[in-house]
This record gives structure tokens, sequence and C-alpha cells, in this order.
């Protein structure tokens, strides 16, 4: 057997292993945030393929760990900068952390945030109690609408997920929406090689999903690796509650967990069998909510 | 030894825990691709608590019978339909490795939705009822995986309950379909007899098939691997934009393949610009990257800034670069609701180019769902795919899909749906312009300089190298003027040399027999290529051309660019073809020493000919 540490060392960038041969045995040593790198390559090209393609394009930023890490990507996609607005629906019935977060971060990232809110419903009482959907629907599609008219954003980036939930795992990176807000999505465009859809009828807009193919998890282990500062609220609080997905006040209920940290959290999800939108009560309004929701225009 | 066995093992298990496996289920409608998938799920224990109660008990409030199809079935119209509208993604785990499956729909109507799944797909199961047999959709979907360039393909024959799991009937199904793939050149990994509504060989095996040794769907699933990023073959980065957000103006853009690194010398196609990179550039890493390599989304600056833009894509000087060319072969499917037929403008994409195109020749139309050639026919029907030659209208860059897939395939857009896709199968420049284009590019890249520069030869000689080509009928005086213009020009102490195309066949053409040198494109060729070097050489080059036509001249100017070619036509037609620069009457011209000035006062008037010491 050889006297040194070991006989060799090879490294092959192409397989992303180090060999170390260390007499008849063999180590492979792997560079584990592997996949973090290729979610975080796919989410840029699809940012700088948006921004390239599209004139008046918003990011929609809901304070949460996915948008948030969305706006630290569109960061990475543009160095440092982040050259479009970023729109706010605040339906008023916001936790206030989220609002007090908001605004710190916009002014530490120097964000140009744009706050939408559909003050006519919200001054005729909209509120859950008239119903869960006709309610989200009032305050966040309408909201959303009502600022992509005003501000006349023809195409619109959100940080929406596969795994979030059943509806969602139908989407498209490059999703188009008719001018009543409507999804199709029974005929939706191919996407084959990177290939997007980016060419419409007078009156279409785009919505533009560059986190569809990241996991909760996923989320959560890049927040670690990148040390992005979310949010509180995602972390067990005294009374040994946290919130997994956030969304209003009165619809949105937090978790048993002690989870504290953000390394607490990915241990935590590693061994969870529970949906992660099981606090937002909206989706539990009838067995097709979202799907509803949704093909009118919902997030 | 067992024990460097045993280390390598936890080894293969330490890789892919890391790595996800995307893959795609494909088959004919209802042949249980849905109903594998829940099965996949539940058996891995990869369901949501409550999951299959919530569904058993959707179902039964809508008196149905539990399958475990019904779990990805999210959507309402689908569980009405009773079929997947879209490949939604599921993930699940075995020991080895975290799963992504693609339910891919086998409903004909759907077929973009097919391939948008498998297009992002690693590795692929494809599903044959072993009741029905070998359909459509089967035969379809196997092209269309090929056409993807799939190839870690496994076979499931499922439903073997209904055949009482019978090893006749299922090696006749293996070998019908066996022979069908192997006419497309493909070769599956493995065909495992199943059922996924009881669960047989999925996770588990069972009794029920003792002549079945191979894996089960798990087992063959782990033994797929992931695809390593490209970065062995030659560098090509499409460029996606360029950012000014601030003093740095950054080239963004993905590597498709390959890997560059700081200092390295780009060439930039299809402008042919060059640059060398000063940075790699990235924003929040803990060290400033030195290379960048095959999936990374990238920035490069350079070392002194060029106009580069959008579409054009960066290989290394050092390197094998891809190829400029606006026609090409390719293998494609169709998708849109209109034919593809010629006579129409479609959009292609490749990369981050997007440019005009038509189809000008169909080669073979094939039927995907008999994978039997169309006779007679020059258009393409939805679901079908065919073997066709593309033009562009502005050349395109490329490589072959078999040297470099990710630059080697397109979309066709036909309004604003993207319809077809389809990969470059060969290039042989079939347009003789492609070819001399082709040809020039390759001289001038590979071109080496002398330490005399252009600029100091045009110095010393007075003027700039050009051709001047006198054109018009025989008969009319031509090959006079051309002696005269010579001698003119070199008494004013400049250089001119008179070289007609007889003297290049005489010599540099001696090998091929006359007619073969004038019908082949051979005679333009040489001579363009012997006048390309009197102009490196810094003459002015006077030739008269009766042994060439109008196309000719314009093949000359392609392998001349960007020399000046100065055209003086004798005749006295008032609406000459062509755009001569001098047009003498036959009159004129047979005023010689008037003639000759108006020539040479065209020369000046173009600043060839400068006069000595003149800087230009």
């Amino acid at each position: 057997m050889n006297d040194g540490l070991y006989d060799s060392i090879i490294f092959n960038p192409a397989a992303r292993q180090t060999t170390v041969l260390f007499g008849r045995w063999i180590f492979w040593i792997y560079i584990s945030m592997e996949h973090l790198a290729d979610l975080e390559n796919q989410s840029v090209f699809i940012l700088r393929e948006a921004y390239k393609k599209f004139k008046n394009l918003a990011m929609l930023w809901s304070i949460g760990k996915d948008s948030t890490v969305m706006v630290w990507l569109a960061r990475k996609a543009f160095l440092g900068h982040v050259p479009l607005p970023l729109v706010h629906i605040d339906t008023s019935y916001k936790i206030p952390a989220m609002i007090e977060y908001r605004d710190r971060v916009a002014k530490e990232w120097g964000l140009n945030l744009v706050v939408g809110q559909n003050k006519k419903a919200l001054d005729e009482g909209m509120n859950h109690e008239k119903g869960r959907i006709v309610c989200c629907e009032a305050l966040k599609t309408q909201g959303l609408q009502s600022a992509m008219e005003e501000h006349n954003y023809t195409g619109l980036i959100l940080g929406i997920r596969r795994d979030e939930e059943g509806t969602r795992a139908k989407e498209r990176y490059f999703s188009p929406r008719d001018k009543n807000f409507e999804w199709n999505f029974k005929d939706q465009p191919p996407e084959l090689w990177d290939q997007f859809k980016t060419t419409f009828a007078e009156g279409t807009h785009i919505r533009i999903h560059p986190l569809l193919h990241w996991t909760e998890l996923n989320i959560w282990e890049y927040i670690l690796h990148e040390k992005i500062p979310i949010i509180d609220l995602y972390f067990s609080n005294k009374e040994g509650k946290r919130y997994r997905s956030l969304g209003c006040a009165p619809c949105t209920a937090p978790i048993e967990s002690q989870a504290s940290t953000v390394e607490e959290i990915v241990e935590e999800l590693k061994n969870i069998d529970t949906a992660e939108r099981s606090g937002r009560a909206q989706d539990q309004e009838d067995t097709y909510a979202m799907q509803k929701l949704r093909a009118r225009g919902y997030m | 030894m067992n024990e460097s066995v045993a280390n390598q093992k936890i080894s293969e298990v330490a890789q892919n825990v890391a790595k996800l496996m995307r893959l795609v289920i494909v088959g004919h409608v209802d042949h249980g691709k849905s109903t594998l998938v829940g099965r996949l799920m539940s058996d891995t224990g990869s369901l949501p608590e409550g999951k299959l109660d919530f569904v058993r008990d959707i179902c039964e409030r809508q008196g149905k019978v539990f399958e475990f199809a019904f779990l990805l079935d999210a959507l309402e119209e689908e569980q009405e339909q009773g079929i997947t509208i879209d490949s939604s993604q599921i993930f699940f785990n075995t020991k080895k490795r975290h799963y992504v499956i693609i339910d891919a729909p086998g409903h004909k109507e759907f077929l973009k939705n097919m391939v948008t799944g498998a297009a992002n797909a690693e590795s692929a199961l494809l599903l044959i009822d072993a009741y029905e047999g070998v359909q459509e959709q089967s035969r379809r979907h196997g092209y269309i995986l090929k056409l993807l360039g799939l190839t870690q393909v496994a076979v499931v024959i499922n439903k073997m309950d209904l055949i009482d799991y019978d090893a006749e009937k299922y090696y006749r199904i293996k070998a019908e379909y066996e022979k069908f793939l192997e006419s497309l050149g493909v070769e599956a990994k493995q065909f495992i007899p199943v059922s996924a509504k009881l669960g047989v060989n999925i996770a588990q095996r069972s009794d029920e098939m003792p002549w079945y040794t191979g894996p089960t769907v798990l087992e063959m699933l782990d033994q797929f691997e992931n695809m390593p990023p490209p970065d062995h073959l030659p560098f090509r980065l499409p460029l996606q934009d360029v950012y000014k957000f601030d003093a740095n103006r950054v080239l963004a853009g993905r590597v498709e393949s390959g890997r560059v690194k700081k200092g390295d010398k780009l060439v930039f196609s299809p402008s042919n610009k060059t640059g060398i990179v000063k940075n790699i550039e990235a924003w929040s890493v803990p060290n400033p990257p030195s290379e960048a390599s095959a999936g990374e989304s990238t920035g490069i600056s350079l070392t002194e800034q060029i106009f580069v833009e959008r579409g054009e894509i960066a290989s290394l000087a050092s390197e094998q670069g891809p190829i400029v060319s606006s026609t090409f072969d390719a293998n494609l499917f169709w998708m849109g609701k209109r034919h593809l037929e010629k006579g129409r403008t479609f959009t292609l994409k490749l990369t981050t180019q997007e440019v005009p195109c038509e189809i000008i020749e169909f080669k073979k139309v094939i039927d995907a769902s008999t994978l039997e050639t169309v006779p007679d026919r020059d258009y393409i029907v939805k679901n079908d795919v065919g073997e066709l030659t593309i033009k562009t209208r502005t050349p395109v860059v490329f490589d072959l899909f078999g040297s470099i897939p990710e630059t080697g395939r397109f979309v066709l857009v036909d309004e604003f749906d993207v319809c077809g896709g389809g990969i470059i199968t060969t290039y042989t420049p079939v347009a003789k312009e492609d070819k001399l284009k082709e040809e020039a590019r390759y001289r001038d890249s590979n071109w080496i300089a002398s330490n005399i520069t252009p600029e100091e030869r045009a110095y010393r000689n007075g003027h700039r190298p050009a051709l001047i080509l006198i054109t018009g009928n025989a008969g009319v005086g031509k090959s006079r003027l051309a002696c005269l213009l010579e001698e003119k020009i070199f008494k004013s102490n400049f250089q001119s040399y008179l070289l007609d195309g007889h003297n290049v066949r005489l010599g540099v053409g001696a090998d091929i027999d006359n007619e073969e040198y004038f019908s082949s494109g051979e005679a333009v060729r040489r001579y363009g290529e012997v006048v390309k070097l009197f102009l490196d050489a810094g003459n002015v080059v006077i030739s008269t051309s009766n042994v060439f036509n109008r196309q000719d001249h314009s093949d000359v100017r392609l392998l001349l660019e960007p020399n000046p070619i100065v055209e003086i036509l004798v005749s006295d037609e008032t609406t000459p073809t062509g755009k001569p620069d001098v047009v003498l009457s036959l009159e004129e011209a047979q005023k010689e020493t008037e003639a000759v000035d108006k020539i040479i006062a065209e020369l000046k008037a173009k600043k060839i000919l400068t006069g000595h010491n003149y800087s230009i």
C-alpha cells in the first residue's frame, strides 16, 4: 500500500465527481448542491428570455419564500440588477409583518415596487366571510387585473411551482392568458427544447413561471445555500408554530413545528407528508377550488 | 475486495441522491399510463398523506370505481372525460434517487403535450396494452422519442392480467414492437410484462409470470443513467441578450456545449467577429468564476467591445466552429392545425435565432401511425412526420443534431404557434451560393496573414486592390479595351494585371476536361480564387468575361467579398441587366483612349486609384 495520504485524485467536472484512489479502495466525492445549480441555470435562462422578448413586463412579489427567491434569481440573471417593476397585490388583510418586510427589502435591494389594491371592492366591504373564492377573486385576481391595466403590463412573471398543487402542475413556463384573463388549460402551447411561445394574437397577455420546476424543498435548500433573507413568519415562534405558506391573515393558518432556522425547515420538509398549502383555506373550499380560481386568472 | 465493491455501491447511491431523473411515460390512449404512474407513487410511498383517501372519497361521491389513474387527474374536466389532458409532473423516490414523472397523455389530439413532456425527459417508459397489442400511438410515440433523441427507453407491456399472463402472447407483441423499433434504429433497454392495476412487476415481482426473469419497472428505472451535460463537445454559446446596466457590457447566454475560460478567443457566427474573454460575470458568488461549462447560464465580458446581438453563436477560435447556411435537411414532426406545405412562410426558432423560412423539398412524408411512406405528397398533416429541406431567408448558425444536439434542433412557428419540431440531419450545401460562402468563410478565417497589412500595401501601391470586369456581348472590343486599360494603369506606376479566364483554365484548370470544367462551376470557382490571391497581393486585376454569365458574376463576387468589383458594360441597350458601374456605348468603346480615361476617372472617383502616398 502507498505511504502517501492517497494514491491519486481525479477530478471529473463533466460527471461532477472527484475520484480518490486509496490502495484498492475507491471513493467518489460528489458536489451535492449540483441540483440547485441546475435549477438556478434554468430559471435564469427563462428570466432572461422573458426580459428580452416582452416589453412592459412586471414581476409579482407576494413577499413569500418563492417569489422572494425569484427576485433573488432575477438579481442573478441581471447581475445584481432587477430591471423590472415588482407588483405586490395588497388585499389589506395581509399579515402586518409582511408589509414591514416588503418595504424593508425593497429599499435594501433597490426594487421598483408597485402596490396594487382593489379599493372599490374593499370600500364595498369585501372580506372572506362573503365566501373565500369570491373574496380571492375580488381582492387578488381583480386587484391584479386592474394593476396590470393601470400600468399597461402585457406580461407577468410569477413564482408558482408544479409541486404546489394539481392545476399548477399542468402549467407551462410561458403561459398565455386571453383578454378576459382566462387560462385555456385544455389547449396549451407545446414547450420543447426551451423554445417558448413568445408571439400572440392581439389582446393576449403572458404569464411566465421561472420556478415551475422547483419543489418546496428545493426552495428552502436554495435559501440556505444562498443565505437569502426570508420573512420571520416561516420560522417557529414561541408557541411552536410556523407558517408554511403565506397569505391573508384570516385564511392562512400556521402549522405545528419546532423548525426555527432554515436548516431545521430543510430537515423538517425531508420527512413531512402533508401538503404545503394545507393551511390555505381557499384551496379547501370545494374539490376544484384552485382549478376554478386559476382558470379565471388567479395566480 | 468485497469492501471495495461495497464502497463503490455506497458511492453510487451518494451520487444519485442529489440528482433527479426526469422520466416520461408514453403510449396509446387507455393503455394504462396514468394507472402506472398512480401505482408507482403508491408503491414507493410517495403520495401525500390523505391523498389516496381523498380520491377514493371523490370516486365514491361520483359513483365510480377507484382507479390509480385518478390520483393524477387533478382537473375536474379530466375526470369527466376519463383522460389525462396534460403532462403534469409528479415526484417520487426510490431508495436510489428522486424521480419526476411526466404523465404524457396518449390521446391523438394531445400530441403537443406528449412532445412537451418527452422533450424534457431523460428516459422513457413506453406502454403497450397486452390485450390490444401495438396501436397507432405506440408507433407514433416510438418515432417521436427517436426524433427527440431519447435513447433510454424501456417498453412496458401492461394489462398482462387480461391475457392470463400468457407468455406466448407477450413474446408476440415484444417481437412485433422490437421489429418496429429496429426499423427506426432504436434499441429498447428492456421489455417488461406487468399489470399496473394489480401491481405486478412494478415494485414487486409475483408468482404469475415465473417465465419472466428480468427487472421490475422500479429496478429498470434505477438502471437508467442521468445524462451528463455535454461539456466535452466544442463550445457553443448562443447570445440571449447584451446587458449594459452599468459601465460593463455583458454578453448573456447559456453555454449549450463545451466550456470557455478567461482569455479564450471567441468567434461569433454568423458575423465572424472575434473577441477575447475578459471575465466570466456572476452576481453573489463566493468566488468569481474563471470558466463556464455546458448547462450554465452565464455572462461574458470581452477585452474590447464589439457590436454583437441576440442570435449570434459564440464558439472558440481553437475549436471546430458551427455551420452557417440558409439550407439544410431535417427530420420533423408536425403538430399544427394547418398543413406544413410549400409556399408558406414559417418562423424558424433555433437556439436564440428567429428567421423566416420555407420548405423547399419534401424528401419523405411518413404516416407516423404506421411508419409507412406516403407516396407523392408534398405536405405534412397534423401528427405526421417527414424528412425535408428547409431554406431560411437569412443564413442560420447550427450544428448537425448528431454532433451537438443542443444547436442541431429547432421549432417551426406557424403564425403565433409552435407547430413543429425538427432535428438537422444533414447539411449538403445544395445551393452553390452556400457552398461558395462556406468556402470563402473557411478560407478567410483560416488564412495565414503576412506581416504586411492591406493598408500598407495600398499606401505603397497608390491604390486599393480591385477587380475590373469588362462585360458585354462578343465582338464589341472588350479584350482590346482590357489590354489598353492594363497598360495605361501600369504606366501610371500602379500594379495592374490582366487576368483572362482562359489563362486560368490552361494551367490551374488543366486537371479537368473541358466540359466538366465549365458545367461543374469549377471554372468560376478557380478563377475567383486566383483573383483573390492577386487582390490579396494588392493588384488591380482586369478581366473580360467571355466565358462567364451573369450568375457567374455574382458567384465571383461571393468569393471576393469585401474587395470592390467594378463592372464596365459595353452595350447599346438602354436598360442593361445587372448594375454596371460604367456603361459604354459601342461607339464610345471604339474611341479607346477616351474610353480608358473614362474608366480611370471612375476608379479615381471610387477611391480605388488614390495616388501614391495617400493614406487610406
